[in-house]
C-alpha cells in the first residue's frame, strides 16, 4: 500500500463468448492494459472500431515506472479526451539544475515555446495515466475490458489469429481479423510469433525511489553526476504529483540488487543527499537495469506489436510510453481505413516502416544519453567529466551535457505515404512530420488548430477554396477546413508556422501529420498525394 | 573538408606550447586537459563532417 495512492481493483466478468463456447470473430483484439493498449482501445473506438482489450491483471501499473509525458503524447490523448486531465493532475517544471561534484554546474530554464495547447512536458506516476485512461475505456460503449484474461495461446492463417485466453474460468478462444499485442517488454505474445528481441542490454543497475516529501522542494529537476552522496555515480531528483518526488541512482555493475532495496541500505542514501533534517517517507523502491532493444519486425501476420513489447528503451529521456503512444495514433487509422475494406492490407506495411524508422530514432537518443551518465571505461569517463567541468564556465559544454533529452515525434521523413514537396514552402512542416499546433479561433471561441482538424484526412487551405468542399478517392473522404470561414488565425501563429501565404493548401493524415502540401488548390494533385497516403498508389 | 596541410603559421611555436602546458603534469592530469582540448577546439570547428573526418583519420592511425 502506497501512502499517496490506493491501488483499484478492477472487476473481472466472465465473458458471454467464454460462457457460451461460442467462437467470436472481433475485428480488434489489444493484449495488454497498459499506457500503449488501452490507448489503443480508446484510439480504435475513436475511429470506430470496436476493440476488445485483454489485460492478464486487474489493476493499474505498480511500482516506479513512467513519470514524464511530452507533448506529443498529450495531444493524442487530448484528442482521446483525457489530455487536459492529466495536465491538469499533472506537475510542470521548467527549471532544471545539474550538479557535478561538489557544485552546481549550471541551471537552465526549458522555456518551452509558446502557443501551444499541450505544455511541453508533465510528470505524473503512471497509475494515474493509467487509472485516467481506463475510466475512458469504460465510459466508452466499443471498448471492452476484460480484466484477468491472460492469452496463452496464439495461432495464424492468412485472415485471422486465433488466441486462447486462460480466465478464472478456464480457458476460451477468440478469433480477431487483427491483434495489437501491448502485453509490454516481457511479451509473451512476442514468444509465441517466435520473434527475438535484440539490443544492448545496459550493466549498470539503477535503484529507484520514489519518496513522499515533507517540506516543500522546488519543483525543479536535478541531476547530479558523481556526488558527493553518491560518489562515482549519478543521481536524478525529479517531482511527480502529490508532492511524491522520484529518485534515481545509479548503483554500478556490481550493486546487489536485493540488498540495494533494503530500507537499511536505501534510508542512509537519501538522508545523505536530501539533507538529515529533511522529512520523508519511502513510497516504493526497485531495481531496474535498462536495456535498448527491438524487435526486427512489428507486423507477424495479423499480429501487430507496440509499446514495449516492440521496442524497450533506456528511461533517460522518457521515451517508453511517449513513443508507444505515438506507434498507436500511427497505426489506428490504417487499421480502420483496411478493416473497411477501403486501403490495401500492404497500407499496414506502412506502420511497421514509420514506427521502426521512430524506434530506432528513439534507441539512439536513449543510447546516447545512457553512454553519457554511465560512461563504459576510463577515457570515456575522462570526457564526460571534462564536458562537465567546462559546463560550469563555458556555455559551449552545456549543450554536450547529456541526462536525457526530451521525447520529440519523429518526423517520417522518407515515408512512402509522403507526397514529396514540388512547391516552394519555408519552415518546419515538410511532408511526414507531425503538426505543430496553434491558437486559432473557431466559432467565434478560442480554439486549438489540432482540435479543429477531423477525425480522419484534412485539407488545410489559408484563404478560401473556390470549389467543393472535399476531395475525394474511392470512398476515403477529405473534408476542407479553410483558414478563413472554418477556423480564424487572429494571431497569425498558425500562417507563420505553416509558411501559410494566402493559397497554400495542406493535406494532413488521420495522426495529424503533413501529407503533402501545395502553393495551390489543385484537386488533380491533392487526390493522388490522398491515394498515396493511404496506400493505393506509389 | 579536413585540411591536412600544413597550416600552423608558427609550427615550433605551437608544439613548444603544447608539450610545456602538459610537462608538469600527471598522467590523469594530461588526460584531463587534453580531453578539454579536444573539446574546446572541437566546438571551434564546429563542423560535424570534419569533426568525424579527424575522428575518423585519427583513430586509425592510432590502430597502426
Ligand atoms: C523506472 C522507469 C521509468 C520510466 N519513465 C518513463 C517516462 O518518464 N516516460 C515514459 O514515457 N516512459 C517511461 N518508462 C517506460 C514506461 O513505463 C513503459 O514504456 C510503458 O509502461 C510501456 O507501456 P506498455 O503498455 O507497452 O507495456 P506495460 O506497461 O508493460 O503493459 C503491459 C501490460 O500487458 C499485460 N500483459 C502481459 N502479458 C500479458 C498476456 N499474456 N495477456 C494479457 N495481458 C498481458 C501486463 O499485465 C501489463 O498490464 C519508464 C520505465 C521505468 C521502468
Amino acid at each position: 500500500m502506497l501512502k499517496t495512492y490506493e491501488f483499484p481493483e478492477f472487476d473481472y466478468i466472465c465473458s458471454a463468448e467464454q460462457r457460451d463456447g461460442r467462437v467470436r470473430r472481433h475485428p480488434v483484439v489489444i493484449v495488454g492494459g497498459g499506457p500503449i493498449g488501452l490507448t489503443a482501445a480508446l484510439d480504435c473506438a475513436r475511429r470506430g472500431i470496436p476493440a476488445v482489450l485483454l489485460d492478464d491483471n486487474n489493476t493499474v501499473s505498480v511500482g516506479s515506472r513512467a513519470v514524464c509525458y511530452a507533448k506529443r503524447p498529450l495531444e493524442i490523448w487530448d484528442r482521446l479526451g483525457c489530455g487536459e486531465k492529466l495536465v491538469a493532475k499533472g506537475v510542470s517544471w521548467q527549471v532544471g539544475k545539474v550538479f557535478f561534484g561538489d557544485d552546481l554546474a549550471y541551471s537552465f530554464n526549458l522555456l518551452p515555446e509558446a502557443d501551444h495547447h499541450m505544455p511541453a512536458m508533465i510528470n505524473l506516476q503512471q497509475y494515474y495515466l493509467e487509472e485516467e485512461l481506463v475510466a475512458l475505456c469504460e465510459a466508452s460503449d466499443l471498448v471492452d475490458l476484460r480484466w484477468k484474461h491472460k492469452v496463452v495461446g496464439l495461432e495464424q492463417t492468412d485472415d485471422r489469429a486465433v488466441l486462447k485466453v486462460e480466465t478464472p474460468d478456464g480457458v476460451f478462444a477468440m478469433e480477431a481479423d487483427w491483434v495489437i499485442a501491448c502485453d509490454g517488454a516481457r511479451s509473451d505474445m512476442r514468444g509465441m510469433v517466435g520473434a527475438d528481441f535484440a539490443g544492448k542490454v545496459f550493466e549498470d543497475r539503477f535503484l529507484i525511489a520514489d519518496v513522499v516529501m515533507k517540506a516543500d522542494f522546488p519543483t525543479e529537476r536535478w541531476f547530479w553526476f558523481d556526488p558527493p552522496f553518491h560518489r562515482g555515480q549519478s543521481v536524478l531528483l525529479h517531482k511527480q504529483s502529490d508532492n511524491v518526488w522520484r529518485i534515481d541512482f545509479q548503483l554500478g555493475r556490481d550493486a546487489d540488487p536485493e540488498d540495494a532495496k533494503k530500507p537499511e541500505n536505501v534510508l542512509p542514501r537519501l538522508k545523505a543527499m536530501l539533507g538529515e533534517d529533511t522529512e520523508f517517507e519511502l513510497e516504493w523502491v526497485s531495481v531496474y537495469q535498462f536495456a535498448c532493444r527491438r524487435m526486427e519486425k512489428f507486423r507477424h501476420g495479423r499480429v501487430l506489436f507496440a509499446g514495449d513489447a516492440a521496442h524497450q528503451v533506456s528511461p533517460f529521456g522518457a521515451r517508453g510510453a511517449n513513443t508507444g503512444v505515438q506507434d498507436i495514433d500511427n497505426l489506428t487509422w490504417k487499421l480502420k481505413l483496411v478493416l473497411d475494406g477501403l486501403a490495401p492490407e500492404s497500407l499496414i506495411d506502412s506502420y511497421e516502416d514509420e514506427r521502426i524508422f521512430a524506434a530506432d530514432e528513439n534507441l539512439l537518443a536513449s543510447a546516447r544519453s545512457t553512454d553519457f551518465i554511465t560512461p563504459k571505461n576510463r577515457m570515456s569517463r575522462v570526457f564526460r567529466d571534462a564536458v562537465l567541468d567546462l559546463a560550469k564556465t563555458h556555455d559551449f559544454a552545456r549543450p554536450l551535457v547529456n541526462s536525457g533529452r526530451l521525447s520529440t515525434p519523429t518526423p517520417y521523413c522518407n515515408s512512402p505515404l509522403n507526397t514529396p514537396d514540388e512547391d516552394d514552402f519555408r519552415g518546419a512542416m515538410v511532408p511526414g512530420t507531425n503538426c505543430a499546433d496553434a491558437p486559432v479561433n473557431k466559432d467565434g471561441k478560442d480554439d486549438w488548430f489540432l482540435r479543429a482538424l477531423g477525425e480522419g484526412f484534412s485539407i488545410v487551405v489559408f484563404g478560401d477554396v473556390p470549389h467543393g468542399k472535399t476531395i475525394a478517392v474511392g470512398e476515403i473522404e477529405a473534408p476542407v477546413i479553410e483558414v478563413s470561414t472554418d477556423i480564424v488565425d487572429e494571431k497569425g501563429v498558425l500562417t507563420e508556422r505553416y509558411d501559410g501565404a494566402k493559397g497554400a493548401v495542406y493535406l494532413i493524415r488521420p495522426d495529424q501529420y503533413v501529407a503533402g502540401r501545395w502553393r495551390t488548390f489543385d484537386p488533380d494533385r491533392i487526390a493522388a498525394a490522398l491515394a498515396r497516403a493511404t496506400g493505393q498508389r506509389h | 573538408m579536413l585540411n591536412l596541410k600544413p597550416n600552423i603559421a608558427d609550427p615550433d611555436g605551437f608544439y613548444e606550447t603544447l608539450i610545456n602546458a602538459q610537462r608538469d603534469l600527471t598522467d590523469d592530469a594530461v588526460d584531463r586537459m587534453n580531453a578539454k582540448l579536444i573539446l574546446i577546439l572541437s566546438n571551434h570547428i564546429g563542423d560535424n563532417d570534419v569533426l568525424a573526418e579527424a575522428i575518423t583519420l585519427a583513430a586509425g592511425e592510432a590502430r597502426e
